[in-house]
């Protein structure tokens, strides 16, 4: 039996869906920055697995999520400074008290 | 053909990223939806090892399970009581999101496993080294890296100054 590249691609998708059905329901302002958080790294596994795959030779995918890795980091830093901003000055990160954008 | 060891190595990959990110987005608990989320970026690291990619893997290790998870663990605890519990969902908002989930895994593996021919493509060999990705990192040439690693820098300056800002006692 081989790992074929179709066999990492399915992790990657259902941990999608994952993310995607967490960010539909969830309430909390983290549990949805959460479930972006595994939507990102679904899509940087597929990234890494198609270079490694098909490209063998090159370093384009592996670099594109190394990139998205970082940015990534820059994007949580930043929103949850925000949210705990928000909390600071409505003492809840439920989405649905927080419904001005200026306090 | 893979060794024995490697394909158990990938079951037990694909077994945690698949239960531990269910269990992150239904669990109540948000301090152990951060912490299966732990698990899965773990598992991520586990597959960037097993196509080849040692670096990558160490980045995902340091930066996603070692920094981003250290912050979460912070926001959560900086906004929550320790027993929190999330409220429980309204039947229209889950219906919702169980049908765009699942609608959207079924289109995809439809087209994945019907549709595809690359997807049985098998691992070629590569040997990414560490020379060759810090070579790529800072030059300028065809396949060279400087300009976007240059952006990243002054991204991430700006996102240390955005959270200051923003984040300031006022």
């Amino acid at each position: 039996m081989e790992l074929s590249l179709l066999m990492y691609l399915i992790p990657s998708l259902v941990m999608f869906g994952c993310g995607v059905y967490g960010f539909i329901t969830r309430k909390n302002m983290i549990a949805i920055l959460i479930s972006l958080e595994l939507m990102l790294n679904s899509v940087d596994i597929n990234f890494a697995v198609f270079n490694s795959y098909l490209f063998p030779g090159q370093m384009e995918g592996m670099f594109f999520s190394l990139f998205a890795i970082a940015i990534a980091a820059a994007e949580t830093a930043l929103a949850l400074a925000i949210v705990i901003n928000v909390y600071r000055k409505v003492k809840n990160v439920d989405i649905k008290e927080i419904t001005k954008m200026k306090f | 053909m893979d060794s024995v060891g490697n394909i158990i190595m990938y079951v037990v990959i694909a077994l945690a990223i698949i239960v531990f990110s269910v269990l992150t987005v239904t669990t109540s608990k948000i301090l152990r939806s951060a912490t299966y989320l732990l698990f899965v970026l773990l598992a991520t690291a586990g597959i960037y090892f097993q196509v080849g990619y040692e670096f990558l893997g160490a980045v995902q290790i340091a930066v996603y399970a070692g920094g981003i998870l250290v912050l979460f663990v912070f926001a959560i605890l900086l906004t929550h009581r320790p027993d929190a519990k999330s409220q429980p969902l309204t039947s229209e908002k889950r219906w919702l999101g169980l049908s765009a989930a699942i609608a959207g895994v079924l289109v995809c593996g439809y087209a994945l496993i019907k549709q595809c021919d690359v997807v049985s493509a098998t691992l070629g060999s590569s040997d990414v080294t560490i020379e060759k990705i810090g070579q790529a990192l800072l030059s300028t040439d065809k396949f060279g890296y400087l300009l976007p690693f240059e952006a990243v820098s002054v991204l991430l300056l700006a996102c240390i100054i955005g959270g200051i800002v923003i984040a300031r006692k006022r």
